[in-house]
């Protein structure tokens, strides 16, 4: 599969609403012209002041699980003491490329939204998670920002393991902490007891850089795109069926139509990643990019990763693909993901196999039951999600495989995986 | 009326059991042993087994939560199953 | 029979009894561990006798220390019961003695305390048991003659077999456990053998 990462790619036919684009600069942008474009930065000089700005725009997170931005907030900032606050561009979601490329085209808002929200919240600790090796851009910016004394933080960039969960908030501060990228238990949640004990906020970078615009226009500006209950942009990672991928940035509401084909050269959209949802064709193409709507059909935006699945592949075998990714990126830690998780994928192998045994269908449904909820994070009710909407959308293709058919004509594997599963401890670290 | 929810650890729960064996009405075990517990409120009759069994595990992991804590993950509703 | 007398025998009763208590306590507390069970005994009986046992061993242990200093044969000091070398009879054997109720005390306070405590902390002292209980056995053996001879030396082997087997048994399971980082592969690798099993045994059926 062939994946071609447009740089300067915006909101194709939303692009007269609101204002778009709004993220993504025109070309990637040094601090100079950050300055010229969106003015410096606009500390208020008080903590706890940008807060009710953050509030009145109903910001909501955009690393998937879409929270009330300004209630994180207002947590962290009610604490007393020490205070951390992460910026997280880990990006485990393998599908996923928003944050890789905002924080290359547009590293100062992103910075910006850092230094703003630390003084919102009184944290005296910045940190910068990435994916890789941070990039020449993401130390340029730094740089620049440290000779021109533009930061009120230091920041220190840490990289993650490239482990599905390394994202996840308490992984996050777990590996932070010099730990490996695991989940912990909560409550407390890392906004009560992070890093270090401390109170720690993390948002991701996306959040970050809304919340430097909102900083500069104000509440009713962001609110000018976007649905009433879901107002504003979102950046969303796009695979076509020829396999282009492209990450554009539209308003929340968009009509999925307008960003994903519909003809006969998809076969079903997969809406929210891996731990998202398949949407059939053609019921899909009246859903908006929403939660609201899409929460209708058991699904949600997530972090906005939306693939149009090619005609000509097997379903079956690319969620049997995935699912084991799924699997074996398991924190192992918890014993109802520990077990069913592996049984699960290794029952959709077998379903995207030719010929099945008549209870695996009814096996892999009950170990789906018995995994959600019960972990200690959500990676296996993401994974039944994402296997459970598989099951509905591609059944016509399970009955092929049963009696030994499929309806492939092209065996290439066409959703992104990374190389190489975990093995042993080192990984994790 | 306050009243305690239980709440398994699954990071710590090593699948000993001794909880679904003391509070049968409330744990039962999964096909891997592990608990199912049931996620309301503690009925005030049975509050003295459930703080019976949460002092028996023996790695701890069964606690009585008050019922304001919030559950992790945020343990959603269901959502509706999808109209196709 | 003289009062002196009584409480000699009641201290040597008592330690013997304690010991057997401490046997015990061991061996369960490796079950426990394990998720193992005792014959025809619900789980939560392990787990109870474990913490039971070890408070009744205390509570004998007590008594066996009381009687002893009470006992106006030889002079002990009370602080002698937690005191290494606060003694001057069998001076060696009875600082063993303190130093094994000493680690026996801590691990039963930690416990009792648990849910206020650290986990790594509580394991590393409930760990001590492995150094408390040779240590309350060398005690036994030498603190009197008792154990030298007859059949409670028979007894005293008996005891430090069963540890020993335990330990060995505990052992063993260590070496053979799966680290987490390799737990998923290890799951994978166990169901597809099974399926590979159930799938040749359908497979027979059909064929017949």
């Amino acid at each position: 599969m062939t994946a071609t990462l447009n740089e300067s790619v915006h909101g194709g036919a939303t692009r007269q609403a609101g204002g778009l684009p709004r993220l993504l600069p025109p070309a990637p942008e040094d601090l100079r012209g950050h300055v010229a474009r969106y003015g410096q930065t606009p500390y208020r000089g008080q903590t706890g002041l940008l807060i009710g700005d953050i509030e009145a725009s109903g910001l909501t997170g955009r690393g998937g699980a879409a929270f009330p931005v300004y209630r994180k907030l207002a947590i962290v900032a009610r604490a007393r003491g020490r205070k951390v606050i992460v910026a997280n561009g880990a990006e485990s979601e393998p599908a996923s490329r928003k944050d890789e490329l905002l924080l290359r085209v547009a590293p100062h808002l992103v910075l910006d939204g850092l230094q703003l929200t630390a003084e919102a919240v009184g944290a005296t600790e910045a940190h910068l998670y990435l994916h890789t090796a941070p990039s020449p851009e993401i130390l340029r910016a730094l740089a620049e920002r440290s000779a021109r004394s533009v930061d009120m933080l230091q920041v220190t960039v840490t990289q993650a393991p490239p482990r599905f969960l390394a994202g996840q908030e308490s992984a996050l501060v777990n590996h932070l902490g010099g730990g490996p990228a695991l989940p912990t238990f909560a409550p407390p949640r890392v906004t009560e007891r992070g890093l270090g004990g401390a109170p720690t906020l993390v948002q991701n970078v996306e959040t970050l850089a809304h919340i430097a615009l909102i900083a500069r226009y104000g509440p009713r500006w962001f609110r000018a795109a976007g649905t009433s209950a879901e107002p504003g942009s979102m950046l969303t990672t796009v695979y076509q069926p020829q396999g282009h991928c492209q990450v554009v940035e539209t308003e929340i509401g968009a009509p999925l139509r307008t960003l994903l084909p519909s003809g006969g050269e998809t076969q079903a959209w997969l809406v929210g990643g891996y731990h998202g949802n398949w949407l059939p064709l053609p019921h899909a193409t009246s859903l908006t990019l929403d939660n609201a709507a899409l929460r209708q059909y058991g699904a949600a935006v997530g972090a906005g990763v939306l693939v149009a699945l090619p005609s000509d592949r097997c379903g079956l075998t690319e969620v049997a693909r995935v699912t084991g990714y799924l699997a074996a990126e398991s924190a192992g830690q918890c014993g109802p993901c520990l077990n069913g998780l592996p049984r699960i994928a290794a029952g959709l192998a077998e379903l995207a196999g030719r010929g099945h045994r008549k209870q695996v269908r009814a096996d892999v449904e009950r170990w789906a039951g018995l995994v959600t909820g019960r972990g200690a994070c959500s990676h296996p009710d993401g994974t039944v999600r994402f296997v459970r909407s598989a099951l509905t959308v591609f059944a016509p293709e399970i009955s092929l495989h049963a009696r030994g058919q499929c309806s492939a004509t092209n065996r290439r594997p066409f959703l992104p995986l990374p190389d190489g599963i975990p093995t042993s401890e080192d990984d994790w670290t | 009326m306050m009243s305690d929810t239980l709440r398994v650890n699954p990071i710590n729960c090593t699948g000993h059991g001794v909880c679904a064996e003391l509070l049968p009405e409330l744990v039962s075990l999964d096909e891997w042993g592990y608990p199912i517990v049931d996620p309301s409120p503690v009925p005030a009759v049975l509050d003295r087994e459930a703080r019976r069994a949460v002092a028996a595990c023996p790695t701890l992991a069964l606690r009585l939560l008050k019922s304001d804590q919030p559950a992790a993950p945020a343990a959603r509703p269901a959502r509706r199953a999808p109209a196709w | 029979m003289s009062g002196s007398t009584a409480f000699w025998y009641a201290s040597r009763a008592t330690g013997i009894v304690a010991l057997l208590l401490l046997t015990a306590v061991f061996v369960l507390g490796i079950l426990v561990n394990r998720q193992g069970r005792l014959p025809g005994l619900p789980r939560f009986a392990v787990t109870g006798l474990h913490k039971n046992f070890s408070l009744l061993a205390v509570a004998f242990i007590a008594v066996h220390v009381l009687t002893a200093v009470l006992d106006t044969y030889v002079s002990i000091p009370l602080t002698a019961g937690f005191i290494p070398f606060a003694s001057g009879y069998e001076r060696l054997w009875l600082s063993l003695g303190a130093i094994s109720l000493d680690l026996m005390i801590a691990m039963i306070v930690t416990s009792l305390l648990r849910s206020h405590l650290n986990r790594v902390l509580w394991r590393a002292i409930h760990l001590l048991a492995y150094l408390s209980w040779p240590v309350a056995f060398a005690h036994s053996i030498g603190a009197s003659k008792d154990l030298q001879q007859g059949w409670l030396l028979y007894l005293s082997i008996g005891c430090a077999l069963l540890v020993g087997g335990a330990v060995v048994f505990r052992l063993a399971h260590a070496a053979r456990e799966v680290p987490r980082a390799a737990r998923v592969a290890a799951v994978f690798a166990e169901h597809t053998a099974s399926d590979a099993r159930s799938t040749r045994r359908s497979r027979e059926k059909v064929a017949r």
